[in-house]
């Protein structure tokens, strides 16, 4: 079977799932101020005509109203999966279009657009149903994301009366992903390719610094005048005044003066929890460096760790620190 | 030299706050110019009289357009407070330095921001541009190796504080289980009657160990501001007076924008010592005379070392302070009792200083008995500022 033939079997399998209304999908509870008041606060909404029953009723609404784009929450199935009662589920004569495009290798799905249209405000004690059909489906497209068609189903919302109080419809897009060599590992536990570390601002000041460690070397700020070792770097002496500088190259051996342990924010260039150490070198200075060779929940303060000068991306290298072996 | 003093010169005679909210729905200028008219108004003072303005550097409305749209006149004296919210307080001794010199009559400072709606301080400088201007090469001692964040910064040196004191989590924990207790008895806050427990903040994930999400103020949109007049004008107006009877700003000991990490001992804030020094020598007052304090809690464990520093409790024994609970009301000193930025909002202090001028008015939601003097502290880990207000 060509893949153009393959194509137009698809597409008539589709076409026959047009127009197909599937429901009603019931509500496990009638529209209620708890469940307004939990999405105002999740959403941040401080309208009084959601929770506030004496400002409401002095509304021309006369009562509180849910928030509108509650709409499509009213239906949900909630965590568990389970069907409200008196829903009409879909049967084996209606067959879901995402279901078909499954089976011919669209197995990708993102959501692309998402409309509500309001037709009356929604009180406690509606009882909402919803029907769903697929209203259009695209030709076959080629997008960034593959090859694939785009779906539009329409939600129609009814009250205890059948009467129509909203429409929704949701556009999603099914898609064959591309082939690729780069699979994410099943293990999980290694990232893809990571992203680059944040650069840091370099200037007059400290590029001999940054310099320093493409060259192998962690260096320290020296005084030419009274010979005090400083970092950071600056024109300055805070000793002697004296502008006069230059450099002296740690033994990169030092002392854990204290540490973090970072899990938030989650930023690709690293892991989480990334150790990071405040060093006391044995020269005296002291600087913040990651930690290498130690799981965070070992790091303790006072420990002796070593300078690693290690090149992290074609720009930047940095001095990281291993625990030295007891 | 010795009748040179900027003590009891001055006076906030108004104060004046947007709601507290994460989507204030409103520009920042806007939340500026409510809450410095509504301050205006507490004062019952006229915005055409202004001739002062001060606020923070990090602030994006410029005194000139909050003083455009009020409608002011002639604008004398204009400043910018920097490092954070370490200029909180800073901000206040402006005005009290403008109105005793008689520069100015009428000061106004303000902070008004969408600091979650727009902003968020918290995300982190990761995506920082490789500029090489001063700061921004600072945090290039730090960001590459992923320390990103205001809650990384802290928790470095909570880190050691907590090695070399023998203090826990728990007892960072206790300073916000204490806030969200007076939050959630506050209306205004934006934790009103979410209250936590000290499970609730053990069970809190970790942000940057050893600080948890609860060790972490909120992200707030909102506006506050104050109206400082001389302490003679204070007399006559609406409302009793909160009496500037010291006020400091204060950098020392290899200080750095959140990151002294390199001063002999990174377990102290010798800067707000400093502060307190100055305020304490001003006011002619101890400790002893303190009754209640506004302590700046953008995170939990800067509280404890600020008691320390302010000298209610000594070196590495606040944790000891706490857990008799001390900071609750009742206690030997009582806490940001307008549930402090970690339950009321965080608009870089400068609620904290309205708090204060309740208390020492006597119309807090959460009263303390009796206050005479109060002190307010600013932004820590930074330079940093404070004030002694008291009945006059």
């Amino acid at each position: 079977m060509t893949d153009q033939n393959n194509n137009k079997e698809l597409e008539a399998l589709m076409a026959e799932t047009l127009g197909v209304r599937v429901g009603p999908h019931k509500s496990w509870d009638p529209v209620n101020q708890p469940m307004i008041r939990h999405w105002a606060q999740a959403m941040g909404d401080q309208n009084p005509m959601y929770t506030d029953p004496e400002y409401a009723a002095n509304s021309s609404e006369g009562s509180t109203i849910a928030p509108p784009t509650m709409l499509q929450a009213w239906t949900m199935r909630g965590v568990t999966g389970q069907h409200a009662p008196g829903t009409r589920e879909r049967t084996a004569e209606q067959p879901y279009v995402l279901d078909i495009l499954d089976e011919y290798g669209f197995v990708g799905v993102v959501a692309v657009n998402c409309d509500q249209e309001y037709f009356r405000t929604l009180k406690p004690g509606d009882d909402i149903s919803h029907y769903m059909e697929i209203e259009s489906i695209s030709e076959k497209k080629d997008t960034a994301l593959g090859t694939g068609y785009f779906v539009t189903e329409l939600w129609t919302f009814v009250d205890q009366n059948e009467e129509k109080v909203g429409e929704m419809r949701f556009r999603l897009l099914k898609f064959i992903p591309p082939k690729s060599d780069n699979k994410p590992q099943s293990s999980g536990s290694s990232k893809p390719k990571k992203a680059v570390r944040p650069r840091p601002g370099i200037n007059r000041d400290n590029r001999f610094f940054w310099e320093g460690l493409k060259e192998g070397k962690l260096l320290i700020q020296r005084c030419k005048s009274c010979e005090t070792l400083r970092h950071p770097p600056s024109p300055m002496c805070p000793s002697c005044r004296s502008l006069e500088r230059d450099a002296v190259e740690a033994s990169g051996n030092g002392v854990i003066h204290s540490f973090v342990n970072l899990h938030h924010p989650a930023l690709p260039a690293f892991d989480e929890p990334n150790p990071i150490a405040l060093v006391e070198l044995e020269e005296g200075t002291r600087l913040v460096a990651g930690l290498v060779g130690i799981e965070p929940e070992d790091v303790k303060i006072g420990m002796a760790v070593k300078a690693e000068i290690t090149q992290c991306d074609e720009e930047l290298t940095l001095a990281l620190f291993r625990p030295v072996e007891a | 030299m010795s009748n040179r003093t900027l003590s009891g010169q001055a006076a906030i005679v108004g104060i004046g706050a947007t709601e507290f909210s994460k989507n204030s729905g409103r520009s920042e200028m806007q939340l500026a110019v409510e809450c410095v008219t509504q301050a205006l108004a507490d004062a019952g003072i006229d915005p055409s009289e202004v001739d002062g303005i001060s606020t923070f550097t990090m602030d994006n409305n410029p005194e000139i357009e909050v003083f455009r749209e009020i409608g002011g006149k002639e604008l004398k004296m204009f400043s910018r407070i920097h490092y954070g919210g370490g200029a909180a307080c800073g901000t206040v001794q402006q005005a009290a330095m403008a109105v005793a010199t008689g520069v100015c009559e009428v000061v106004v400072v303000y902070r008004a921001m969408n600091e979650r709606s727009e902003y968020r301080f918290g995300a982190g400088m990761q995506d920082t541009a490789a500029e090489p201007d001063f700061e921004t090469a600072h945090y290039g001692w730090y960001i590459p190796h992923g320390l990103v964040t205001p809650a990384s910064w802290v928790a470095m040196n909570a880190q050691r504080y907590l090695h070399e004191t023998g203090a826990t989590s728990e007892d960072f924990g206790r300073v916000a289980v204490a806030a969200r207790e007076f939050a959630a008895t506050n209306p205004n806050a934006w934790f009103y009657e979410q209250p936590i427990t000290l499970e609730d903040h053990q069970n809190s994930r970790w942000i940057a160990e050893p600080l948890r999400l609860l060790d972490c103020c909120q992200e707030s949109d909102g506006g506050v501001a104050l109206v400082i007049t001389s302490a003679e004008r204070a007399k006559k107006l609406n409302k009793e007076p909160a009496l500037i009877k010291g006020a400091a700003q204060g950098a020392c000991d290899d200080p750095q924008m959140m990151t002294h990490f390199y001063r002999q001992d990174i377990t102290r804030l010798t800067e707000v010592g400093l502060v307190a020094k100055q305020l304490y020598k001003q006011a002619g007052l101890t400790p002893d005379d303190i009754q209640s304090a506004i302590i700046y809690d953008h995170f939990t464990p800067f509280v404890l070392t600020q008691l320390e520093e302010f000298g209610f409790a000594d070196k590495g024994k606040a944790k000891d302070f706490v857990r008799n609970g001390e900071i609750k009301m009742g206690g030997r000193l009582p806490i940001n009792m307008h549930g402090g930025q970690l339950g009321e909002a965080y608009i870089h202090g400068m609620n904290g200083i309205a708090e204060a001028v309740r208390q020492i008015r006597g119309e807090a939601v959460n009263q303390v008995d009796k206050v005479e003097n109060m002190i307010v502290s600013a932004g820590t880990g930074v330079p940093t500022s404070g004030l002694i207000l008291g009945k006059g």
